[in-house]
């Protein structure tokens, strides 16, 4: 078996992703798109954002060129250098110009940890003038109608340190995301893993349960994600009580107080 | 060393210790009679011990020197220590007679101990039951130790220790099932019945109350069945461990009825009619008492409360959602009352299968977190949101002060009422102990009364060539982009390096692989608290240039952008240390801080250590990389209960390195030319600067600031 090698602007999704809609955010995202409106897709973590972003990239056939910003993430890794190649130097596009370039959707994950001045660089992008200037080339980039610019932010943090400016959110169309209902998040955890309805709504309460902690131990509950995980391993035969404590409560803390209370919560539910 | 010493030698070497509290009819001898049975180890072991306890109390001494012959025959010198420590814990939360009750059971404490091996005590486990009973459905209750087992829906009381299995794993388990069973009595709706008022239409309300749980237990027993088959399991085991069937023989008709998923408490009710003739069976293992009167109390007030509170938040949705009025007579006109309405919903997760959304206007509404969970208590507690609930609090209908417990003026403390509300609570280091005093120090924040900020102007103007200066050095340390050259990686390729390269190349030399350019940038991020004695012997000329000190240091941080606040200490004997409050991290340098910096005054003693423990709490919560502690002092720790010679160095050496491990660099700049002598023992040797002349002061900062943060 040898991995498939794809370019970034080549990465079309080619399979329906499973992805089911909790409201209406596949029409706005649609008439965003369709009025070159960039989007910003608020939530708390493993609530399935990305797993929307794929959803909608299959849905618009565009390909899907996603970086994950980190806090070392420069304005020169969004747009693109100079490499040094026989003797000359060439130019090499970052992920955005490719986006930029092929029409693609550019999905920036967690934008808050990238650092402020890489931030600004999507302004001209996410404004009506839709251009990327690339200053090293001296060229700006015009976008085409079918690019497409999304970012991702988790208003959960509370460091000021990760908030996003003013100057760039008011750019964007937000639409905001949580974790479903329970009846739907137990269908998606059914759908994702095969495990049997009565299970799957077994899990979303402990699910529950371990979002009443948020806030006084943990800084977040369990996501959907990690349902889905946890499922996976009850469905691959891993006892319940077992597949929780490895799949959600240790990826949840680490402080030994609380692993405990969360174990305990499983071990009475199941 | 040589031989035991005689009773006569002890009792003269006791006499020393206990004299405030020894009388003619009150001697040291029958202590010194029995120890000097005992090796001259054992001797001076017991003699060193009731000196340090003497140096906190000599009573406690006297009682520690009377029991500890017999306590030498029950325990090892380890097994001693810890009782010194237990008992003296006693005295320093809760005084002297408690302590010496304590010190006086010494069989009951041993005979725990012996229990603890196997037993489980509950505040080892406190913190994992709190969490749990938080987990299962969101409203937090707390755990304590009491009597009886029972809840009255805001407290679990559980009993302290439990030592029924063998196994520590099988007495938490039951500590577990107690817990569940008592939060199923308020999630499962038991006391939505008045069970005190419907116990008096029976001849004997106490064995219809227990008649009732015990129906009950078989109500809830089924509902936990369903909602937690885990913990149903658990219950079972544990039921079966003490051979105790769930329901006698005779009630298996009533028991199908009370098991059926709809069952209420009005269903054991009705049983409770029919089978009010039979003897009560005994109570399971976990099940507890119920006290009717404590949960009428405890529901109560929260009702109340909770009405309070839920009325005020739609009252602020209310102003939230209203448009704001575009003309003036729109205001005059009688504005018509928001309409609130809460509307039943279908949710399988509640005990009754529904919830309730609020509307408004026939709007549905989200409501914040914190009134999303007023709502939830009040159904929790009442099963609706009854109508007169709904109605949004009018203009001065509550105040919000009403719900604010009735704060006591911390200035209290100077008219002798000792009062520990709002104060926070320190250990303090006892060096002679070798262990902390449990609670020791209460200390209070307190505001600088502020001054008119004159002094901050003439100040500036004094030393205004000073501050020119001072405002370059720190411009100078203040973090600028830097282009670094010659990186193997980088946004840029280096032009010079590659020219470089290809001359390398030309002349037969390698070629480099450092040919970029990479722009790195210096963040500061830097919080330091800077800690200002205010005791008394600061009065005169040294308070003045702490002043003037921390008015330079403010212009010079400001320059520099680094966050920074300022708190004065002082205070008088450990129950009444204070920290004035001069500028919070949070807040901007403005001219009320100033006006506070020309008002700190002098006051009363320096009690250090509790004041370093809670300005690392404060710095704990400031997230930034780097995080300094400075302390402005012109003295030792100093205080008027004994706080002061070596327990005083100690506990402020302690709390010193309390803050390092908590990754905060101390620092101390002092104005005391003895400081040599104990400086570098507290802060270590490179961290303190002794300082005469005021004018190096904030130019000593900037020094310690290239030092920690390059």
């Amino acid at each position: 078996m040898i991995a498939r090698v794809l370019k970034p602007e080549e990465y079309f999704i080619e399979r329906e992703p499973y992805y089911q809609a909790v409201g209406d955010e596949i029409a706005i995202f649609e008439s965003a798109y369709r009025n070159q409106l960039p989007l910003l897709l608020k939530g708390p973590t493993g609530c399935g954002k990305t797993r929307f972003m794929e959803y909608m990239a299959w849905r618009l056939k565009r390909p899907l060129i996603t970086v994950s910003c980190h806090d070392d993430l420069t304005a020169s890794d969004l747009v693109g250098r100079f490499l040094i190649a026989g003797g000359e130097t060439t130019w090499v596009d970052g992920p955005l110009a490719r986006a930029v370039r092929c029409g693609g959707i550019c999905y920036l994950d967690e934008i808050v940890e990238a650092r402020k001045d890489t931030t600004v660089v999507i302004h001209p992008l996410a404004d009506d003038r839709r251009v990327l200037p690339m200053e090293k080339l001296g060229v700006v980039l015009e976008a085409t109608p079918e690019f497409c610019l999304a970012i991702s932010y988790n208003p959960g943090y509370q460091s000021v340190l990760k908030d996003l400016k003013q100057s760039t959110r008011q750019r964007f169309v937000a639409l905001e995301f949580n974790y479903p209902d329970a009846e739907l998040e137990a269908r998606i955890i059914g759908r994702e893993s095969g495990i049997d309805a009565a299970m799957a709504q077994r899990l979303v309460k402990f699910a529950h349960m371990t979002r009443h902690l948020k806030g006084s131990g943990i800084e977040e509950g369990a996501s959907t994600r990690l349902l889905v995980h946890a499922a996976k391993l009850m469905a691959a035969g891993v006892a319940p009580v077992a597949a929780c404590r490895s799949a959600i409560a240790q990826a949840l803390t680490d402080d030994g107080e609380m692993l405990a209370a969360v174990n305990e919560l499983s071990a009475s539910l199941f | 060393m040589s031989g035991p010493l005689t009773s006569a030698e002890i009792e003269e070497r006791l006499d020393e210790f206990l004299d405030p509290v020894l009388s003619s009819r009150r001697t040291a001898s029958e202590p010194a009679r029995l120890l000097a049975d005992f090796d001259r180890a054992m001797q001076e072991f017991v003699l060193r011990w009731t000196g340090i306890i003497a140096s906190s109390n000599a009573e406690m001494a006297y009682q520690f020197a009377s029991h500890v012959p017999r306590a030498l025959g029950l325990m090892d010198e380890a097994g001693i220590e810890a009782w010194i420590i237990y008992f003296m814990d006693v005295y320093d939360k809760t005084g002297l007679y408690p302590a010496a009750q304590a010190l006086q059971e010494l069989d009951a404490y041993t005979q725990a101990l012996n229990q603890k091996a196997t037993g489980l005590p509950l505040e080892e486990v406190q913190g994992i039951l709190e969490t749990f009973v938080r987990g299962l459905n969101g409203r937090a209750m707390k755990i304590e130790a009491g009597q009886d087992i029972y809840t009255d829906t805001e407290t679990l009381y559980l009993p302290g220790m439990l030592s029924r299995f063998a196994a520590r794993a099988d007495n938490f388990r039951l500590y577990k099932a107690m817990v569940a069973h008592q939060w199923a009595q308020t999630w499962f709706g038991t006391w939505r019945l008045n069970l005190g008022e419907a116990a008096t239409k029976f001849a004997d309300p106490v064995r219809a109350i227990r008649l009732f749980h015990s129906l009950e237990t078989v109500r809830l027993d089924a509902c936990i069945a369903r909602e937690l088959p885990g913990m149903y399991r658990d219950m079972c085991a544990l039921r079966q461990a003490h051979v105790q069937p769930l329901t006698p023989d005779n009630w298996t008709d009533l028991a199908t009825r009370l098991q059926t998923s709809g069952a209420t408490v009005h269903d054991s009710l009705d049983c409770l009619h029919k089978v009010y003739s039979d003897p009560a069976p005994d109570p399971i293992c976990y099940q507890g008492v119920l006290l009717p009167e404590r949960v009428e109390q405890a529901m109560a007030l929260r009702r109340e409360r909770d009405k309070n509170a839920f009325r005020t938040a739609l009252a602020k949705l209310a102003e939230e959602r209203k448009p704001a009025p575009e003309r003036e007579e729109a205001t005059t006109e009688t504005a018509e009352e928001p309409g609130f309405t809460a509307q039943s919903l279908p949710d399988p997760d509640m005990p009754e299968g529904f919830t309730f959304e609020l509307l408004l206007d026939g709007q549905p509404i989200t409501p914040p977190d914190d009134v999303q969970s007023v709502m939830d208590s009040i159904i929790q507690d009442l099963g609706e949101i009854p109508d007169d609930y709904l109605v949004a609090a009018g203009d001065g209908g509550y105040h919000m002060e009403s719900d604010a417990k009735t704060e006591r003026d911390p200035t209290d403390v100077w008219k002798g009422t000792y009062h520990e509300d709002g104060a926070f609570l320190y250990n303090e280091w006892d060096h002679e102990r070798q262990h902390y005093r449990k609670n020791w120090c209460v200390l209070r924040e307190l505001d600088v009364h502020p001054q008119a900020p004159e002094f901050v102007a003439h100040t500036l103007s004094k030393y205004s060539g000073l501050v020119k200066v001072l405002r370059r050095t720190f411009e100078a340390l203040r973090g600028e982009d830097k282009l670094l050259k010659k990186q193997p990686y980088g946004d840029d390729v280096d032009i010079d390096a590659l020219v470089e390269a290809y001359a390398d190349n030309a002349s037969g030399l390698e070629m480099s692989e450092r040919l970029f350019t990479k722009l790195h940038k210096l963040e500061r991020n830097i919080a330091v608290m800077f800690m200002v004695d205010m005791s008394g012997s600061t009065k005169g000329w040294i308070n003045e240039a702490e002043r003037e000190a921390l008015v330079l240091l403010a212009e010079s941080l400001e320059t520099l952008g680094d966050r920074y606040a300022i708190y004065g200490f002082s205070g008088m004997t450990r129950k009444r240390c204070e920290l004035y409050r001069i500028k919070r991290f949070d807040e901007p340098y403005t001219d009320m801080v100033r006006a506070r910096i020309s008002g700190i005054t002098p006051q009363d003693y320096t009690r250090m250590g509790v004041t370093i423990r809670h300005l690392s709490k404060l710095l704990n919560g400031v997230d930034a990389r780097t995080k300094l502690l400075i302390t402005l002092s012109d003295g030792k720790p100093d205080d008027y209960d004994g706080y002061r010679g070596t327990y005083g160095i100690e506990d402020t050496r302690k709390a010193l390195i309390e803050a390092k491990r908590d990754g905060i660099h101390p620092f101390c700049i002092t104005i005391d030319t003895e400081a040599r002598e104990y400086l570098p023992h507290m802060y270590g040797a490179v961290n303190y600067v002794l300082v005469d002349d005021v004018r190096k002061l904030p130019l000593k900062v900037s020094d310690i600031y290239r030092r920690l943060t390059s």
